[in-house]
């Protein structure tokens, strides 16, 4: 229980759904392009979750156009549309910066087998 | 000193909470700093006639009442109001609206107004010239000899003969009032007694600080 936790309650989202390093999602960002908005959708997989509270956030690394490309977003933002999970990742790291070193089939990441007992 | 004063300032005495982050409609992350504005009361109005100037006296804060001096409790019972711990005078032309035991909340600041935050900053207690005064130092290497953080020459030899007054050296370092000025007022949380400034304010968390409308700006 920290003295600003009544403060930043008002800026929490609670539509986010569980993810970890390692899982491939599709963000929706809101993009204000003079009076229209529109969606614009970043897929690619989380290498990195860090920060607790409204301060949160995440990276995701996609390979577009054979460029790496990372984009790091607040978890609580509300220029986030919506983030939906495509594949949950098998990964025993937290951070995955080693697939900033990787390309092509050593890249990919293991989905992970829903079917493995909790413990 | 012939300049007739004619501004009316609004001011409050505050607690600050610490910072934190929102986002405004746009989007954009602003960063915060979150004051608590408890109740300020007003204990003394200055006039031009009695005392030459015009201003207000504001009291914030709880206190134990065994802690009050005798002055000071027929100070506070001339107001009509129980003893409060801090005490500020804010000199303003509009002294003569404002009524003794008068309340001031938050909602004296409205969002989206500039104001001013006064405040003690942090005491670092003795400290040398590269963190008090930004000096460069001395370089890491390159047969530097024990002389890494010195500030160097303090001045000449025979001639002057001495150091100029005022030659920056190290010391003691903050714990001195600090004022920030033009700060935007980010929200208002008038349930709360909550203020958001965007931007950073002297002091610690718990610290008191005077917020009051911005002197400069439109």
């Amino acid at each position: 229980m920290h003295t600003l936790d009544s403060v930043d309650a008002a800026s929490l989202r609670s539509d986010i759904p569980a993810f970890r390093a390692g899982d491939t999602l599709k963000v929706n960002v809101k993009v204000v392009e003079g009076q229209r908005s529109r969606i614009q959708a970043f897929q690619g997989v989380v290498i990195r979750r860090q920060g607790a509270g409204v301060r949160e956030t995440f990276t995701i690394r996609k390979i577009s156009f054979g460029v790496g490309v990372e984009r790091t977003f607040p978890v609580h933002s509300p220029t986030l549309d919506s983030i939906e999970v495509v594949t949950r990742g098998d990964v025993r790291r937290a951070k995955l910066y080693y697939l900033r070193s990787l390309r092509g089939k050593k890249a990919k990441i293991k989905e992970k087998r829903e079917t493995a007992p909790a413990n | 000193m012939t300049t007739q004063q004619t501004r009316t300032v609004k001011a409050a005495l505050g607690t600050k909470l610490g910072m934190t982050q929102v986002w405004d409609e746009a989007g954009r992350l602003v960063p915060v700093t979150v004051v608590a504005i408890g109740t300020n009361v007003v204990t003394q109005v200055r006039t031009e006639e009695t005392d030459g100037y015009a201003a207000i006296q504001l009291a914030h804060g709880q206190i134990d009442p065994r802690k009050v001096t005798q002055p000071l409790k027929g100070h506070f019972e001339k107001a009509g109001v129980t003893p409060r711990r801090h005490l500020v005078e804010v000199r303003t032309s509009d002294a003569g609206e404002y009524s003794l035991g008068q309340e001031i909340t938050v909602e004296a600041f409205e969002a989206g107004s500039k104001v001013d935050v006064v405040g003690t900053t942090k005491g670092k207690g003795t400290a040398g010239v590269m963190k008090r005064h930004g000096f460069g130092g001395a370089s890491a290497s390159h047969g530097a000899h024990r002389n890494h953080r010195k500030p160097g020459s303090i001045g000449g030899a025979a001639t002057p003969g001495r150091v100029f007054k005022g030659m920056r050296m190290a010391g003691r370092m903050g714990n001195v009032r600090q004022t920030v000025q033009n700060l935007t007022v980010h929200a208002v949380d008038a349930e709360k007694g909550l203020l958001l400034v965007k931007g950073a304010i002297p002091g610690p968390k718990g610290g008191v600080v005077l917020v009051r409308n911005a002197v400069k700006g439109a």
